[in-house]
């Protein structure tokens, strides 16, 4: 296979095909770009009952997103797995350093290979990563009304303050996470 | 906090009591069927994927400055939404089916739930190294224990669902 076809892109083709999501939403449809939605209307799916928050027509109100997130499960096995980076990412030499001192030492792949396996989830730290991670992912993004795409994107794009706050939480909680809890929960076996 | 247009699911349905005002019964029905927004999501996925956005390691960089490869990827990006998205409001304001396009604003409140909820959110995604657009494309690129994360994502928003009346806003 061609290796142009593997290679990763920089940040500079990525980026502002990123930022085009809004805008084409927008006009193919009047929809707001946004990812988060599809928990609440997956949710509202299945387990509805008894909470007004989820009780509307998901069909309806979210049929558009959730074709759009089946797409990306699409466009995630055809860029990662048809057309595969086989090499390990490029990050910083002092990143790399850092992730082995915390014993993450295999840069291959999209995630760490030792945390992300089913039998990880047999370990306090692969639990905690997976299981607790996607807890706070759910929880938070519903709290904000938004994630990365629908306030990081979408609503700064509108210049919507709410957007700009939850941003700065965004990175708040990501800083919190990355320098006090990740070197803590991945000394636990 | 009841006005009709921010009833639409799209950004957040803020209200409970009112999605039978939902702008989507007075959609136009020349608007493009749920396929378009298959293929666009699948173009995103490819994006997203290829771009790195959705690699653990690339959000570990980010979070700890030690690379410009995210910052990058945000600093371009956010221009781009901001100059597409402004236009097509002020200049262009028509959609493809020729409806006026309607951003619905957010409200800000007492802005709790932004920090708050953001702060929670953030957390999250630096133990997971993934969003939700990620945790998707991660999915579909093979990493099997991410239906785990989005299962635990669903109870982590249904867990919301249930306790946000006693919560600040």
């Amino acid at each position: 296979m061609p290796d142009i076809l593997l290679r990763p892109w920089p940040w500079y083709v990525a980026g502002p095909l990123i930022g085009l999501f809004a805008p084409l939403l927008l006009w193919l449809g009047n929809r707001m770009f946004g990812v988060s939605s599809n928990l609440r209307h997956l949710c509202s799916a299945i387990a509805p009952r008894g909470i007004p928050y989820l009780s509307y027509d998901w069909r309806r109100e979210g049929g558009w997103n959730l074709a759009f997130v089946a797409g990306i499960v699409a466009g995630g096995a055809l860029a990662g797995l048809v057309f595969r980076n086989p090499a390990p990412v490029a990050v910083a030499e002092s990143t790399r350093a850092g992730l082995a001192a915390l014993g993450i030492h295999d840069l291959g792949g999209l995630v760490p290979r030792e945390l992300f396996t089913w039998s990880s989830l047999a370990t306090v730290r692969g639990w905690i990563v997976i299981v607790g991670g996607g807890f706070l992912v759910g929880f938070g993004t519903a709290y904000a009304g938004g994630c990365t795409s629908g306030h990081g994107i979408s609503g700064v794009a509108n210049l919507e303050i709410p957007s700009f706050i939850a941003l700065a939480g965004f990175f708040a909680g990501g800083l919190l996470g990355t320098f006090v809890v990740l070197p803590f929960v991945l000394g636990l076996r | 906090m009841t006005t009709p247009v921010e009833t639409r699911a799209d950004v957040e349905l803020d209200d409970d009591d009112v999605h039978e005002l939902s702008t989507e019964q007075l959609r136009d029905p020349s608007a493009p069927g749920l396929w378009i927004y298959l293929l666009v999501g699948t173009v995103f996925g490819i994006v997203l994927t290829k771009g790195e956005a959705i690699s653990w390691f690339r959000i570990q960089e980010m979070f700890r400055f030690q690379g410009f490869h995210m910052f990058g990827i945000f600093a371009t990006a956010l221009p781009t939404a901001i100059i597409g998205v402004q236009l097509l409001k002020r200049r262009w304001r028509r959609t493809l089916a020729g409806e006026v396009i309607v951003v619905p604003p957010k409200h800000l409140g007492s802005g709790v739930r932004y920090a708050v909820g953001g702060t929670i959110f953030g957390l999250g995604w630096a133990l997971t190294g993934a969003c939700p657009g990620p945790l998707f494309a991660l999915l579909g690129s093979g990493v099997t224990t991410m239906a785990v994360a989005i299962a635990s994502a669903m109870l982590g928003t249904w867990t919301y669902g249930r306790v946000r009346h006693h919560l600040p806003h």
